[in-house]
């Protein structure tokens, strides 16, 4: 296990090494100048050179990406190309606020999407089974911006319960941190619950089947029990494999709620920076995330063995 | 549903709270309300006026740095930082004096020596500066007070340059950051203006705050603009950046901020709902839509092309994609200067008037020897005011039988193509959309977009020495008269030539909660005399 552990650690390094260089050059060939921003519309042509020269965007592509690929060797990021502050800075300056809304939504779609598709694939057919299923196809289908505004409309106009916009660092209080969270958490959730609940019942409708759910009910064994220890914990698999894909769905849902939501997070950064074409943030924002998503998957690939003793690495 | 009426829907639960009798939450007392929390155009991405000439690093600016004159609402110098100047008979020498007890920020004291190395720097940059550094002779301090700039030839319009707030504007920073080359960026934010800037709170892209200077010393006199007594009356200031328009209106209708400098145009009817929110125009130079055909390749190297394009357009199709059905915020224009200051005229403006004469565009347009081929109409979609434009001009374009190749991008890409020379299939352009805000473009020294002396000219490089010729008389013009009569002359010469083509004079509103009083009109968000009750 621990051989695995450390084989698939170190095979992130190549992942990494090809999204840095896929992502340099990316960017490398897009349209888009930084120094005309930065310059302006009065700035001549010659003052647009002389910023790209002072920004070393004049550069050979090997010399920028070689240089670029040393600093990252020794964890320098660079600087962004307008705000000047090391893009590690700007990363730490937006990471909990991204961290504290993924994992609450992450929370909160397990907890709502994995009990309502056990019931639904329980009660098949029924109503509470197309409401469900309806429901899904409900958040798969309305944007997030939409299900944000109305979410802000009801709660935060209307009744006042909860704030328009912005973030409150948790080291000011559990609650200040979490009103802040809880709308842009249900936006962002729908999706996302949408997808788990409809891969646990289908998952569960599988498994109900099963000749040892039968030989469970026929010992008389509660429902329950049936349900939620053993037919849940053998559908578990593909549920949690869904649960780590949709950590990318997470991450694309965060730029767009973020916006909706006004919260200072990586999402907005990463827009930011593409507008502006902040190449140095890009580029950091966007291996940060590549490094989340192996991890987490790293941890759905452990997470089976735990889930399903056959399963070894 | 589209977009407006979407937006229409979930912003207007505010007011629905509002009129409805719900109470607004309750904000903090005390310290809330000395802090002001302001919703700025756009993000404060880099804070150096001198190397980012973005509006927005202007209006944070204009709170850290102070000038040595700003102009005031009637649009006249006025000395700011400077207690008295001198002109030397020949018109050769100015010889600044400042006002005593002014500090910066880290509390040294401004001397004369900060404000040559902060206009040495100004002046690589600023087109106003570059001209004046082409006639400098020396530019040094004569004691810690006193400066003098001595000239080759007169300039009149020293004063003008100092005190105009088009960017970059002429801010005065401690002599050892102002040695900072002009095309690097400053990293220290130290000024003498009324607020100081909290580096340490500056989260780019979504907080930059600003805190009371508490050894600022204003003028005595009122203030007006630029100009007058910068009196804060609130500790800190918050700029709070929203990208998204719908959240900023919910957030000014709950009460989660206080100010906001740009509410769209269709928020605008949703907030003057709202009985906590006043509304009123942000800047009544406004702003003039544009777009630039390029002077350099066919279609639009030829003149006649050009002028067959205005003789189709119609600024109320361009305007009423701008601000709807708002008549409070647009007017034609046909000319060049802003409505309402003292350039202001229509000469050779009758192309733009009247009936649009799509017969007589189609026939000039043949005669300029157009052959069917491809217009590249670049169209930023993520500036709402260019995407507007642009979809109109598609329209007009396939009305006189152009045929049209629709670049839809972002403004970042625009930004690079435009300042492509090469023909419009090798990656060059033939029209592009844009829009100058009204203060520059007041007088020919500010504004840029008119100037056209080919290479050196903005993008399209139009080549008319007739324009150049009166710029040239305007800048040399002794009196009011004088210039006026140049820049009658100077209209015309442009909208015959059609240096580019004006799309119409439009307006923006500002909005700040009911509690907030002492906020001016003007091109900038001016905080001074600003105060919040509880």
């Amino acid at each position: 296990m621990f051989t695995y552990v450390v084989r698939r650690i170190l095979a992130t390094i190549p992942v990494m090494v090809v999204v840095a260089l896929f992502v340099f050059s990316l960017l490398f060939i897009a349209p888009g100048d930084p120094a005309a921003v930065i310059a302006g519309d009065q700035a001549t042509p010659a003052d647009v050179e002389r910023i790209r020269q002072n920004l070393g965007l004049d550069r050979p592509f090997l010399v920028q990406f070689s240089d670029w690929a040393w600093r990252l060797l020794h964890f320098d990021l660079g600087r962004s190309i307008f705000t000047n502050l090391p893009v590690t800075t700007m990363i730490a300056q937006r990471i909990e606020p991204t961290m504290s809304l993924m994992l609450i939504t992450l929370l909160l779609s397990i907890v709502v999407a994995v009990p309502i598709g056990v019931l639904a694939a329980w009660k098949v057919g029924t109503w509470f089974d197309r409401a469900i299923m309806g429901f899904a196809v409900f958040g798969f289908s309305v944007p997030v911006f939409v299900v944000g505004y109305l979410l802000a409309y009801f709660f935060a106009l209307q009744l006042e319960w909860l704030p328009v916009q912005g973030y409150t660092p948790i080291a000011r209080g559990l609650w200040p941190w979490l009103e802040n969270l809880i709308l842009p958490s249900i936006a962002l959730g729908c999706v996302y619950i949408a997808l788990i609940a409809r891969i646990t019942r289908a998952t569960m409708l599988e498994v109900l089947q099963q000749d040892y759910i039968r030989t469970a009910r026929a010992k008389g064994l509660a429902q329950s029990p049936i349900l939620f220890l053993h037919a849940l914990k053998n559908a578990s698999v593909p549920i949690v494999t869904v649960i780590g894909i949709g950590i990318a769905l997470l991450i694309g849902g965060a730029v767009v709620t973020e916006s909706v939501f006004a919260i200072p997070g990586l999402g907005r950064l990463t827009v930011d920076a593409i507008l502006r074409r902040d190449y140095p943030v890009i580029q950091g924002v966007v291996l940060l995330f590549s490094f989340v998503y192996v991890l987490v998957n790293l941890m759905i690939d452990l997470l089976y063995t735990v889930l399903d003793p056959r399963i070894r690495y | 549903m589209d977009r407006r009426t979407f937006l229409k829907v979930t912003a207007g639960a505010g007011s629905l709270a509002a009129t409805g009798g719900l109470a607004t939450p309750a904000i903090s007392q005390g310290a809330a309300a000395k802090t002001l929390r302001f919703v700025p155009q756009a993000n404060l991405a880099n804070f150096d006026p001198i190397w980012g000439t973005q509006y927005v690093v202007r209006n944070a600016a204009v709170l850290v740095w102070d000038t040595l004159y700003g102009f005031d609402e009637k649009l006249q110098p006025q000395r700011q930082m400077v207690e008295s100047e001198e002109t030397s008979s020949d018109g050769l020498t100015w010889t600044f004096k400042l006002r005593s007890g002014l500090k910066f920020h880290d509390g040294t004291p401004v001397l004369a020596k900060d404000c040559t190395a902060s206009l040495t720097r100004w002046s690589a940059r600023d087109p106003l500066g570059l001209m004046l550094k082409a006639i400098q002779q020396e530019l040094t301090a004569v004691d810690d007070r006193t400066f003098k700039w001595v000239l080759k030839k007169p300039y009149p319009k020293m004063l003008l340059a100092l005190a105009k707030n088009s960017t970059p504007m002429a801010f005065i920073m401690p002599e050892r950051i102002a040695k900072t080359d002009p095309f690097k960026q400053i990293e220290e934010y130290v000024g003498s203006g009324p607020m100081k800037f909290a580096k340490g709170e500056w989260v780019p892209g979504a907080k930059a705050v600003f805190e009371k200077f508490a050894d600022y010393q204003p003028r005595q006199e009122k203030a007006s603009w630029l100009a007058g007594g910068k009196n804060m009356l609130v500790d800190r200031i918050e700029w709070v950046i929203m990208p998204d328009p719908a959240t900023a209106s919910a957030a000014l209708q709950n009460g989660e901020v206080d100010w906001w400098e740009n509410p769209i145009s269709d928020l605008v009817p949703v907030l003057k709902r709202n009985r906590n929110v006043a509304v009123d125009i942000a800047d009544p130079l406004g702003n003039i839509g544009t777009f630039r055909m390029n002077h350099l390749h066919p279609p639009f190297s030829d003149v006649r092309a050009r002028r067959a394009v205005l003789m189709a357009l119609d600024q109320e199709e361009y305007m009423r994609a701008l601000v709807g059905d708002d008549n409070n915020l647009w007017k034609p224009l046909p000319g060049y200067f802003t409505p309402g200051t003292p350039l202001y005229n229509e000469e050779g403006g009758e192309i733009l008037k009247g009936k649009r004469d799509i017969a007589g565009a189609k026939k000039l347009l043949a005669e300029s020897g157009y052959t069917n081929q491809p217009v590249t109409c670049v169209v930023a979609q993520d500036q709402p005011i260019t995407k507007g434009q642009g979809d109109v001009t598609a329209e007009l374009l396939k009305r006189i039988g152009m045929n049209v190749d629709f670049v839809a991008t972002d403004w970042g890409t625009t930004g690079q193509r435009r300042a492509q020379k090469s023909p419009p299939g090798q990656g060059g352009w033939a029209m592009f959309h844009s829009w100058h805000s009204g203060s520059d473009c007041i007088n020919p020294a500010v504004y840029i977009a008119i100037r056209a002396s080919g290479d050196g000219a903005w993008f399209g490089w139009p080549n008319v020495p007739e324009v150049e010729k009166e710029v040239t008389n305007w800048f040399d013009a002794k009196t009011l008269d004088e210039e006026k009569a140049a820049a009658r002359r100077l209209n015309k010469a442009a909208l015959d030539n059609v240096v580019y083509a004006p799309t119409g004079f439009f307006l923006t509103y500002q909005a700040w909660r009911k509690n907030i009083s002492g906020i001016e009109k003007g091109p900038i968000p001016f905080p001074w005399g600003v105060s919040k009750s509880a």
